[in-house]
């Protein structure tokens, strides 16, 4: 009898389950589906596909999904307009869940696949790393829309010997080099900030901001009372931030994304540490605002571009974005990952249509790639002999009534 | 340096050594008992939270934070904690009773990653979708999705709050991490010695057949001490919460197994040496990132200098700090 019961209650509980997870999914279609597009009218036409890597899951996947319906928006336009007389363009969207080695297979996966021309992606420096070989071993054209780590493009002597790295790897955002030392600039003198700390997660992108950070401020005068390091992994933040409210700085900078960015600025400000925490585009979300609660006011963020909201260029893309009606907001890296797509098209418009099939394309379109030169939604994209934009605007970004408000755009010169 | 510098990082140390030594609880009296290594325990302190913040929408309405939520929140977290960890002993570990040691120990493993995944995909979805059949597109209560980190309710008086003796930052929600383990092991500590109920847990461990002879429901003592463990670990959910803000999904994980660790470096087994274990664990890694200079100081290094503790006790004192009080029948 008892059994029975059991199997009962079990069964119940499973075809609740199973009616709910039906539930679930209806609400998550929608909006996937924005690649077909039109293929044009008559005769063949030719699939190219252009791979996005990106984190789809996780902590990030906001800004990972941003980067793929972007990069879709373009496609999608660039099919419905017949941008490329004879093929169509797919977008295969892969999920690198912030991680290297995740990132490195989906990269295996989509260089094998004879379709794939370019790839959009990714989002973290630190899967940059892990799939630049692949892609190039392949002769894909890679370009990132948020990769901000400078040895990406200019090898690890970047500041002193710079040496382009891959061939085939080029992105339009800014990078840290200059993030950084534009946020000493903001702080030291726009904010008139001279005693600071900095605490980064040992990650290849928090690491370079807060060193290129440091060694700007320092020369610019400022002092650096406190120097830490948190494991992104944990979550209380107590002792470091005792530790570096010891040094009494005036604002702390911190290297990193907002997971731990978050918390860190909420615990540091619940501790009585009540100084605005600066960090890098890694932060720059309205996720931030919300780990880190009411206190975040005054808290800062730089982010590369002049803010999408205020640039003519980026409001046609705006536009389009809502028009689509994709299921996640464009976020932060939105208007870059859409210049990004936009990038690519212009190559593949050089090299698809003399090429038999996709993969015969990849080399041209990589040598295509240095020439390309267009007005995008950020501002003019060009790339320089390393593959880094030629356009350097960032903005600096302060919390005020719960979200980000721009502060300061400037033109950065070395 | 300065005094208060040093008094304020032995507050930090205590409050995350109170959080580990809440959780270390639930380790050790299972292990105890059966030599199991419930390494799911951390969800279990995971789901604590979840359960909180459950309660709150639903009796708290999601907007209520008076005081008194915290005791009702308190319930909500105990009896989901307990809930979980019963039906895991009885469907996952009961069968697995007499099987090699080994058998338990992986299926305590799939537990934990099943229940950390069940969570990130339905702790939203269910809930609502279950008021969507009863109420239409227009549900009283609306869970948030766990795949982000939802924001943990903010109780007047705890959250937040702090006051500063002699430079010493004091926030309410640490006092209450600290308070609340205090009473948890008072509270243990006259269950188990003053209770039938806590002497028969005793007599279990000490040898489970003889137990049974004597009239001992082995099967319900068991039960006992997964329910002991899992009422602390809810506990040490909602401190969690009080003091972070935010509960994600993942959060058991690494602190079940820094609770463990605490377990053993206090002698497992043993609850008052779960309790040292935890906190003396907490006293290092915050006294490791404030004092080591250079390169291995910070607080990078702080987990090193935490295991290299465990491994330097083990090799000189393998019972740990206090002994371990397990019976070894193998």
């Amino acid at each position: 009898m008892a059994k029975n019961r059991i199997l009962v209650a079990g069964a119940t509980l499973l075809a609740a389950a199973m009616a709910l997870t039906a539930c679930g999914t209806r609400a998550e279609e929608g909006g996937g589906g924005a690649e077909g597009g039109a293929g044009g009218g008559g005769g063949e036409t030719k699939t190219a596909v252009i791979g996005v890597v990106a984190p789809l899951s996780g902590d990030l996947a906001p800004l990972g999904l941003g980067i793929q319906h972007s990069v879709e928006l373009a496609v999608q336009q660039a099919n419905e307009s017949g941008a490329i007389p004879g093929w169509t363009l797919e977008v295969q969207p892969e999920d690198d869940q912030a991680t290297p080695d995740v990132g490195r297979n989906a990269a295996t996966s989509l260089s094998s696949d004879a379709d794939v021309v370019a790839m959009v992606g990714p989002l973290n420096s630190s899967v940059g790393q892990a799939v630049q070989p692949v892609f190039d071993a392949a002769g894909i054209l890679q370009v990132s829309p948020a990769n901000t780590n400078p040895s990406l493009t200019r090898g690890a002597n970047f500041d002193t010997a710079p040496e382009r790295t891959y061939p085939t790897y080029f992105r339009t955002c800014t990078t840290d080099s200059i993030q950084g030392p534009f946020a000493a600039r903001y702080l030291y003198e726009t904010a008139g900030i001279t005693r600071i700390a900095t605490v980064h997660d040992k990650k290849a992108y928090g690491q370079g901001l807060v060193e290129a950070f440091s060694a700007e401020f320092e020369e610019l005068g400022g002092e650096i009372v406190a120097a830490e390091t948190i494991n992104p992994e944990d979550d209380n933040f107590s002792a470091v931030i005792t530790s570096v409210g010891s040094g009494d700085p005036e604002a702390l900078y911190y290297g990193g994304e907002y997971p731990q960015s978050g918390p860190l600025s909420q615990q540091m400000k619940a501790a009585g540490l009540d100084i605005p925490l600066m960090g890098g585009d890694g932060m720059y979300s309205p996720e931030y605002i919300e780990l880190a609660g009411e206190q975040s006011e005054g808290d800062l963020a730089t982010s590369v571009g002049a803010p999408v909201e205020d640039l003519p260029s980026a409001q046609q893309f705006v536009t389009d974005y809502e028009a689509a009606g994709f299921p996640d907001p464009y976020e932060a890296y939105g208007a870059y990952s859409y210049d990004a797509a936009q990038a690519v098209i212009e190559a593949l418009k050089v090299s698809l249509p003399e090429a038999e099939t996709a993969e015969d394309a990849r080399e041209a379109t990589v040598e295509a790639m240095a020439s390309v030169s267009f007005e995008g939604a950020t501002g003019p994209v060009a790339f320089d002999e390393f593959g880094d934009n030629t356009t350097r605007i960032l903005t600096a970004y302060k919390v005020e009534g719960g979200a980000w408000v721009a502060d300061q755009t400037d033109e950065f010169e070395d | 340096m300065d005094p208060a510098y040093f008094f304020q990082q032995l507050v930090n140390g205590l409050t995350l050594g109170s959080l580990f030594a809440l959780i270390a609880v639930g380790y050790t009296v299972v292990y105890g008992i059966i030599q199991l290594i419930n390494f799911a325990h951390g969800e279990i302190f995971m789901v604590g939270a979840f359960g909180a913040l459950g309660t709150w929408i639903i009796l708290g309405r999601a907007e209520i934070t008076a005081w008194w939520m915290l005791p009702v929140m308190l319930v909500g977290a105990v009896g989901v904690s307990v809930l979980t960890a019963l039906l895991m002993e009885r469907f996952a570990y009961r069968p697995l009773r007499r099987a090699p040691r080994l058998a338990p120990l992986i299926t305590a493993i799939g537990i934990s990653v099943f229940l950390q995944e069940f969570v990130r995909l339905f702790y939203g979805p269910i809930p609502n979708g279950l008021q969507r059949l009863v109420f239409g597109d227009d549900i009283p209560f609306e869970f948030p999705d766990a795949k982000a980190a939802p924001v943990f309710p903010a109780i007047e008086g705890v959250s937040g709050g702090s006051f500063v003796i002699g430079g010493v930052t004091l926030q309410y929600a640490a006092i209450f991490t600290v308070v609340a383990l205090v009473l948890c092991w008072i509270g243990l500590y006259l269950f188990v010695n003053r209770t039938r109920v806590g002497r028969a847990m005793q007599a279990t461990a000490q040898d489970p057949d003889t137990a049974r002879l004597m009239g001992i429901d082995v099967d319900r003592i068991i039960m006992v001490a997964f329910a002991v463990g899992a009422s602390l670990a809810a506990v040490a959910g909602i401190a969690h919460g009080l003091q972070y803000t935010n509960i994600e999904f993942r959060m058991g994980f690494l602190a079940g197994l820094k609770a463990f660790t605490a377990a053993v470096l206090g002698g497992i087994g043993n609850i008052n040496g779960a309790v040292v274990g935890g906190l003396v664990l907490g006293l290092v890694e915050v006294m490791a990132t404030a004092y080591i200079p250079g390169t291995f100081g910070g607080s990078a290094w702080k987990d090193v200098w935490a295991f290299a503790l465990l491994i330097l006790v083990l090799v000189f004192r393998p019972q740990g700090l206090l002994g371990a009080r397990v019976v070894d029948r193998a």
